[in-house]
């Protein structure tokens, strides 16, 4: 599945679609960055409640498909703009971190 | 064997903002290079574990990174506090950051052991009160 078509599916809101035809291979949940780093592959999608711009770091340094902010988390708009500038994929989710998983697990 | 490249960073200790700006254009520079991704994603993320470390703990530093034909070497120097115990730092988990720290998603203790995780050579040297300097390489070949 790709980050735009996972954009498009009912309660995903597009954030920043820089690179709409990335492929999602995998999901990684987590909010303490040390550990994303540590354990997300390259293409996962990413799904958290932090909203620092410290997740666009991440993000990039980890090769994630993109943030999937969970529980109808959003952003600021220096930080949307901040990843507009380095093409980090970020969509938003209306369901909760779980249900936003049991979402994911269905296309992959 | 010489050394083909090298970059310089003066890493800001105030600036929780920016940190992750010397990883990311190291990433960008390494990516030129040609590079295989998952080298250029353990170095990116080693150092960015290291440059967190410094504003974190030392008010900042340096990052200075040589890229060889063997091997990107990363070289972080701050004047610090220093780390009391190196080998309980080393320990997944321990963390001396504050919660102010924590409530950004830093301070899982998880630092010290991705930079080595993600190194192939890793060398810590610390003096409380002067300060701490690393070496980190990951192998190319």
């Amino acid at each position: 599945m790709t980050v735009e078509y996972l954009s498009t599916i009912d309660g995903m809101t597009p954030i920043v679609l820089c690179e709409p035809e990335r492929e999602i291979n995998g999901v990684y949940i987590g909010d303490l960055l040390s550990w994303v780093m540590g354990n997300a592959t390259s293409g996962d999608a990413w799904i958290t409640i932090m909203s620092n711009i410290n997740i666009l770091a991440v993000a990039s340094l980890s090769d994630v498909s993109c943030i999937i902010l969970a529980e109808g988390v959003t952003l600021e708009e220096d930080i949307v703009n901040t990843a507009k500038e380095k093409g980090i994929n970020i969509i938003s989710s209306e369901l909760s971190t779980f249900e936003t998983a049991v979402l994911l697990s269905h296309f992959l | 064997m010489s050394e083909i490249l090298n970059f310089h960073f003066d890493v800001d200790g105030d600036d929780f903002t920016s940190a992750g700006k010397a990883s990311v254009n190291v990433k960008k520079n390494l990516r030129q290079l040609g590079l295989p991704p998952e080298i250029i994603r353990r170095v990116s993320i080693a150092m960015y574990e290291g440059e967190i470390n410094m504003v974190i703990h030392a008010g900042g530093g340096t990052a200075d990174v040589n890229v060889t034909e063997e091997y990107v070497e990363i070289l972080l120097s701050d004047k610090g506090p220093g780390i009391k115990d190196v080998d309980l730092a080393m320990q997944e988990g321990f963390s001396t950051a504050t919660d102010n720290i924590r409530s950004l998603g830093f301070g899982a203790g998880m630092g010290l052991p991705n930079m080595k995780r993600y190194s192939d050579y890793m060398d810590i040297k610390s003096k409380v009160g002067e300060g701490t300097d690393i070496i980190m390489r990951v192998n190319i070949i």
